[in-house]
């Protein structure tokens, strides 16, 4: 099995932990992730205004150099995923805008690439009994809320990710890596997005919210796949524990590190010295370390 | 606050440049409040997102211009998801801040000069993008 690979600008910055386990763990469990040869950013954000097409030129030119390499592309990053997959889906559904695109970028795409976010292969795929068969460690006990975030999820009609309200697909890969699953009802809710950078003490809001959910419905770490969510309740800790006295903080691991870590990949390759709040301590206390 | 409701302000100017960015029809919302109730950011806002389509319709355009709640939207689709109307009030609250950052003045919402150098060795660049590209033009 072999899927393009569009990694996007963060995944080799910030977020080297969420790419590297990524690519690690599809080593590890024989497919193969090719990365495009030719990307650049998406934009990271897709446009909401109607006439505001010139931002569509990214994506729609990653798009259309992929499908001269493949015919499936994936992404780690909800962001990347959720502007990919909507510019795919417009350029397939909109035939004046398709045109008007093509003529900017001047190649020719019809929108007839595959748009699959990395949890999607893992499930429809790989398929997640042969991860419960590859599996080494036993993370067994190990209580994780899944932070689905928002783009993974919406708009609904256009990604067709999950359920909008109820999304169970972060639940099902955690189970098949014997995690327990943390229901708590701030799991779709926004992280503050771009508002870190706008206002921050609104964004900081939002990520206390979410993670004093996690806690009270007793989670040990919240998983993410989105490195802006990743930045919103990890990094942006420092902030909460400024405001909140109490806060008790609470590591937050990208799922592609949690899969590496049951299938007994070498520890050094899954990043857990980056990210902010140290999950160390806690896989030591459980003997995963 | 009184408000003097004409048949000349329901179909003003403002209105109908947000509609035409928008794409979305402004009449279709009937105050229902969904909106606001699930918006994760609303605590920080001047007005709900449903009272700033309907003071658009009223033709206060000024209030809605001076109001923070376009700038706040953090675009995460959640009332876009809950609008019984299908409304895409995200896409709505786009086209206001469109509506200033596309005048001539260019009077953008945020100043990189304005973020610290601690804040930039932090933030990652998927937040800055995002962020410059919703708040400057």
């Amino acid at each position: 099995m072999e899927f393009l690979y569009f990694p996007g600008c963060t995944l080799y910055t910030k977020a080297q932990n969420l790419d590297e386990a990524g690519r690690e763990c599809a080593k590890a469990l024989g497919f193969e992730l090719k990365e495009l040869s030719n990307w650049t950013c998406c934009g990271a954000t897709f446009p909401l205004a109607k006439d505001n097409i010139m931002a569509l030129a990214p994506p729609a030119r990653i798009l259309a150099r992929a499908k001269e390499e493949g015919s499936v592309l994936t992404t780690l990053c909800s962001v990347c995923f959720n502007v990919i997959k909507r510019t795919n889906e417009l350029i397939k559904g909109d035939k004046e805008k398709r045109e008007k695109i093509n003529t900017f970028i001047e190649m020719d795409y019809q929108g007839d690439l595959q748009v699959l976010h990395y949890l999607e292969i893992l499930k429809g795929e790989v398929g997640f009994d042969t991860i419960k068969g590859a599996l080494k460690k036993d993370l067994q006990g190990m209580r994780i809320a899944p932070f689905y975030g928002c783009m993974l999820l919406r708009p609904f009609e256009e990604m067709e990710f999950d359920d909008k309200e109820a999304p169970t697909i972060f639940e099902e890969f955690l189970e098949a890596i014997r995690c327990e699953p943390v229901d708590f009802p701030y799991k779709s809710e926004c992280c503050g997005a771009f508002q870190s950078v706008g206002a921050p003490e609104v964004a900081t809001e939002c990520a206390y919210a979410i993670l004093n959910s996690a806690l009270r419905n007793g989670a040990e770490a919240v998983t993410t796949t989105c490195p802006l969510c990743q930045f919103n309740i990890d990094n942006m800790q420092r902030e909460i524990h400024q405001k909140y006295n109490g806060f008790p903080g609470i590591p937050i691991i990208y799922f592609t590190q949690l899969l590496g870590l049951a299938m007994g990949l070498p520890i050094e390759t899954l990043g857990f010295h980056r990210n902010d709040v140290d999950p160390r301590p806690l896989l030591e206390k459980k003997g995963l370390l | 606050m009184k408000i003097e409701v004409s048949r000349n302000k329901v179909h003003n100017e403002f209105a109908q440049k947000v509609e035409e960015i928008s794409g979305q029809n402004l009449f279709a919302c009937y105050q229902c409040g969904n909106c606001t109730a699930g918006c994760p950011v609303s605590f920080a806002m001047d007005l709900g997102p449903h009272q700033v389509i309907r003071y658009s319709l009223l033709g206060l355009e000024e209030e809605v211009l001076e109001c923070n709640t376009f700038w706040m939207c953090a675009s995460c689709l959640q009332c876009t998801s809950r609008c019984p109307k299908g409304l895409d009030i995200a896409r709505i609250m786009e086209a206001i801040r469109l509506v200033i950052l596309r005048k001539r003045e260019r009077l953008d919402h945020l100043e990189v000069a304005e973020l610290s150098e601690d804040f930039m060795e932090r933030v990652p660049q998927i937040a800055l993008i995002s962020g410059f590209r919703k708040f400057t033009s």
